[in-house]
C-alpha cells in the first residue's frame, strides 16, 4: 500500500506546544466505510420489512416510503453519527478514527454536511477511485470532501492511562541495601539508556520470548558493566529481575524507604 | 540529569485527569458554559498539560505518555482556540426564514452566473431544434424518450386519455422525483471541486434540454400546454437547481480565490456554511416540486384546466423570489443593531 505523504499531522500551539495528530490510511478509512455501508443495508432492510406490513393496505405508499428510507440513510447516516459521535461512525469507531478539523478546532455541522455530500464526487467512478486518488495526492490524505470540508481522517489517540504499577512492582529489591551503588546507578546512566529499560520492560509482552531472553541478556550484561553489585544481591537474579531492580533503584524517591 | 518519569506522572497525573473530565464535561454538553473561575481552572490545565507534554518530548523517550497527553492536550486545544459557536441547538424556522435567504442574497453573484449559464444553455437547445429538428434526438436524454415524439400528438393523447396513468404510483413517482433531483443538485454543488466547470456544464445542458423541450412545444403550437405542464413545479425545481448550482459555484470561488486575501483554508472555512445552507435548501424545495409534480403537473385539461395551473404555478415562481430576496430583511438588521452593545 501506499502511504500518504505525511502520516501525521502536526498542530502547533500558541503556547508553542506541538502535538501531532495521527492520519488514517486509505484501508483503515476504506474498511470503516465497508462497515458503515453494511449497516445501512441492515438497517434499511428492517425498515422495509416494518412497513412491508402497510403493503397490503398501499402498495404505492410502501415503494414510495422505501426509496425515501434508503435515500435518506445513504446521504443522512454519515451526517447524523458524526455528529452526535463528535466525528465518528460506527465503522469509524470499530476501527479506531475519527473525522477532525483540519487544524486541530472543534468539528463544525456544516463541515460533517460538507464532506458528507461530497461523497457524490468522490466516488466516481466507482469504489471512490477518485476520493482515493485525491487521497495519495494531498499532504494530509484527504478525499476531495476533507479538502473542501477542511477536515481530516485521524487515529483516536487511546485515552490510557500510563501503568507504572507493571513496572514497579511492590517487590523486595536486593539492590535497596547498598544505597551507595544505587546513587552511582542513578548518576551513571543516561536519560536515552532509561528509557530504553523502560520501553524493553513496558513492552515486555509484545516480545518474542527468545528475543525477549536475548534482549534482557544484553541490556542486563551492559548495565552489570556500568554498576558491579555485589554477589550476595545479584545472584540468583534472572536478567529480567535484574533489569527491574536497576529500574527501581533508578526510579525510586530518594527519601522512600521499603 | 534523569526526569523520574514514574514521579512525574504520580506528580502530573491528578491534573491530567481533572483536565480529562472538564474535557468530557465541554464535550457531552455543548450549550454549557463556564463561569469566569472554572474557564480560569480550565486555561491553567490546559496549559499544565501543554507544559508537560513538552517537557516529556524533551526529555525522555516515553510513546505512551506522549500519546496521552498529545491526544489530551489536542482535545483542549480545540475546546480553548475555537471561536465558532458550537451547534448545539438546531433553530428550523429562523434557519429556513432568515439564514436560508440572507445566503442566497450574500451569495447572488454565483446564482446569477448559474442562471446565465443555463439561459446560454437553452438558447443553444432552443437554436438546435429550430435550425434542425433532427437535433431533438441528440438533445433529450434518453430517459426523456418520450419527449421525441410530435408535442402535438402528445398533446391530444394526454387530452382525451381516460385512465389515469399514474394511479397508484402517485407516491413512488414522487419519491423517485426528489431522490432524484436532491442527488443531481448534490452533484452539481459537489462538482464545484472542479473550479467550478463541472457545475457550469451541467448547468449548460440543463438549460439545452430545456430550451430544446420549450421551442418544439412552442414551434407545435403547445405554449399554453407547456406552460401548464411546465409551471407548476418547473417554478421551483429550475431554481432549485440554480441554487445548486449557486452553490457549487460559491465552492468554487473559495477554491480559486480570486482577489482574496484570505488563505486557502479560511475561504473554504467561510463558504462551508453557506454551503450547506444553500444546498439544504435547494433539498426542502425540491421535495416540494416533486409532491407538485407528481400529483398536479401531470394532469391535463380537461382535468384541471391550464389557467389554472399556470396561475399556481406563476404565484409560486413569485412567492419563491418574494421570499428568498425579502425574508429575513428586517430581522437582520434588528439582530446587528442588538449586538453592537454587547461587544
Amino acid at each position: 500500500m501506499i502511504e500518504p505523504r505525511n502520516a501525521t499531522l502536526a498542530v502547533r500551539t500558541p503556547e508553542g506546544v506541538e502535538f501531532s495528530l495521527l492520519l488514517a490510511g486509505p484501508s483503515a478509512r476504506f474498511l470503516a466505510w465497508g462497515i458503515d455501508f453494511g449497516v445501512t443495508l441492515v438497517v434499511a432492510l428492517v425498515v422495509l420489512t416494518t412497513f412491508s406490513i402497510l403493503q397490503s393496505f398501499s402498495g404505492d405508499l410502501t415503494t414510495a416510503i422505501s426509496i425515501l428510507t434508503f435515500f435518506v440513510l445513504n446521504t443522512g447516516y454519515n451526517i447524523l453519527l458524526e455528529w452526535i459521535w463528535h466525528g465518528q461512525t460506527l465503522g469509524k469507531f470499530l476501527l479506531k478514527i475519527r473525522v477532525m478539523d483540519a487544524q486541530g478546532l472543534r468539528l463544525q455541522f456544516s463541515q460533517i454536511v460538507m464532506r458528507n455530500l461530497m461523497r457524490t464526487v468522490d466516488m466516481l467512478p466507482m469504489l471512490y477511485l477518485a476520493g482515493g486518488a485525491a487521497m495519495l495526492f494531498s499532504r494530509h490524505a484527504q478525499r476531495l470532501g476533507d479538502l473542501a470540508a477542511n477536515t481530516v481522517v485521524v487515529h483516536t489517540p487511546t485515552p490510557k492511562q500510563p501503568d507504572l504499577q507493571q513496572l514497579l512492582p511492590d517487590k523486595y529489591n536486593s539492590f535497596r541495601s547498598y544505597p551507595h551503588l544505587e546513587a552511582r546507578l542513578r548518576q551513571q546512566v543516561s536519560p536515552v539508556e532509561v528509557a530504553l529499560l523502560v520501553q524493553a520492560l513496558m513492552r515486555r509482552n509484545e516480545l518474542d520470548p527468545d528475543a525477549r531472553v536475548a534482549l534482557y541478556r544484553e541490556l542486563a550484561d551492559h548495565f552489570r558493566e556500568q554498576v558491579a553489585f555485589p554477589e550476595e544481591a545479584s545472584a540468583g537474579l534472572t536478567d529480567e529481575q535484574y533489569l527491574r531492580n536497576t529500574v527501581d533503584s533508578i526510579f525510586r524517591k530518594s527519601g522512600e524507604a521499603n | 540529569m534523569i526526569l523520574d518519569v514514574a514521579h512525574f506522572v504520580r506528580e502530573e497525573q491528578p491534573f491530567w485527569q481533572e483536565l480529562e473530565e472538564c474535557l468530557s464535561r465541554l464535550e457531552r454538553r455543548l450549550e454549557q458554559r463556564m463561569d469566569l473561575a472554572e474557564t480560569r481552572r480550565f486555561y491553567y490545565l490546559y496549559r499544565r498539560a501543554a507544559s508537560d507534554l513538552a517537557r516529556i518530548r524533551t526529555f525522555a523517550v516515553e510513546p505512551e505518555i506522549r500519546g496521552y497527553l498529545e491526544g489530551l492536550v489536542g482535545r483542549a486545544y480545540a475546546e480553548i482556540h475555537e471561536i465558532r459557536d458550537a451547534p448545539y441547538r438546531l433553530k428550523p424556522l429562523a434557519w429556513f426564514f432568515e439564514t436560508f435567504p440572507q445566503t442566497f442574497r450574500r451569495r447572488y453573484r454565483a446564482f446569477l452566473i448559474a442562471l446565465a449559464a443555463m439561459v446560454i444553455g437553452s438558447f443553444f437547445g432552443a437554436g438546435a431544434v429550430l435550425l434542425d429538428p433532427a437535433a431533438k434526438e441528440s438533445v433529450f436524454p434518453v430517459q426523456f424518450s418520450h419527449l421525441q415524439d410530435d408535442p402535438a400528438k402528445r398533446v391530444e393523447r394526454e387530452e382525451h386519455s381516460t385512465e389515469d396513468r399514474l394511479e397508484g404510483a402517485r407516491s413512488t413517482f414522487a419519491a423517485a422525483l426528489m431522490t432524484n433531483n436532491i442527488r443531481v443538485s448534490i452533484f452539481a454543488m459537489s462538482l464545484g471541486i472542479t473550479w467550478g466547470l463541472g457545475t457550469l456544464i451541467m448547468m449548460l445542458y440543463n438549460g439545452v434540454i430545456l430550451g430544446g423541450v420549450a421551442i418544439d412545444y412552442i414551434l407545435a403550437g403547445q405554449s399554453t400546454f407547456l406552460a401548464g405542464w411546465l409551471l407548476p413545479h418547473g417554478s421551483i425545481e429550475l431554481p432549485a437547481v440554480l441554487i445548486a448550482g449557486q452553490a457549487g459555484l460559491v465552492l468554487a470561488g473559495a477554491l480559486i480565490g480570486w482577489g482574496s486575501a484570505q488563505s486557502f483554508r479560511e475561504r473554504l472555512r467561510a463558504a462551508g456554511p453557506d454551503l450547506v445552507t444553500l444546498i439544504v435548501g435547494v433539498m426542502l424545495l425540491l421535495v416540494w416540486a416533486g409532491i407538485v409534480e407528481s400529483f398536479f403537473s401531470q394532469y391535463h385539461e380537461p382535468v384541471i384546466p391550464y389557467a389554472l395551473k399556470i396561475a399556481f404555478g406563476s404565484l409560486e415562481l413569485l412567492l419563491l423570489f418574494a421570499f428568498l430576496l425579502g425574508s429575513g430583511r428586517k430581522r437582520g438588521r434588528r439582530l446587528s443593531g442588538k449586538a453592537a452593545p454587547h461587544d
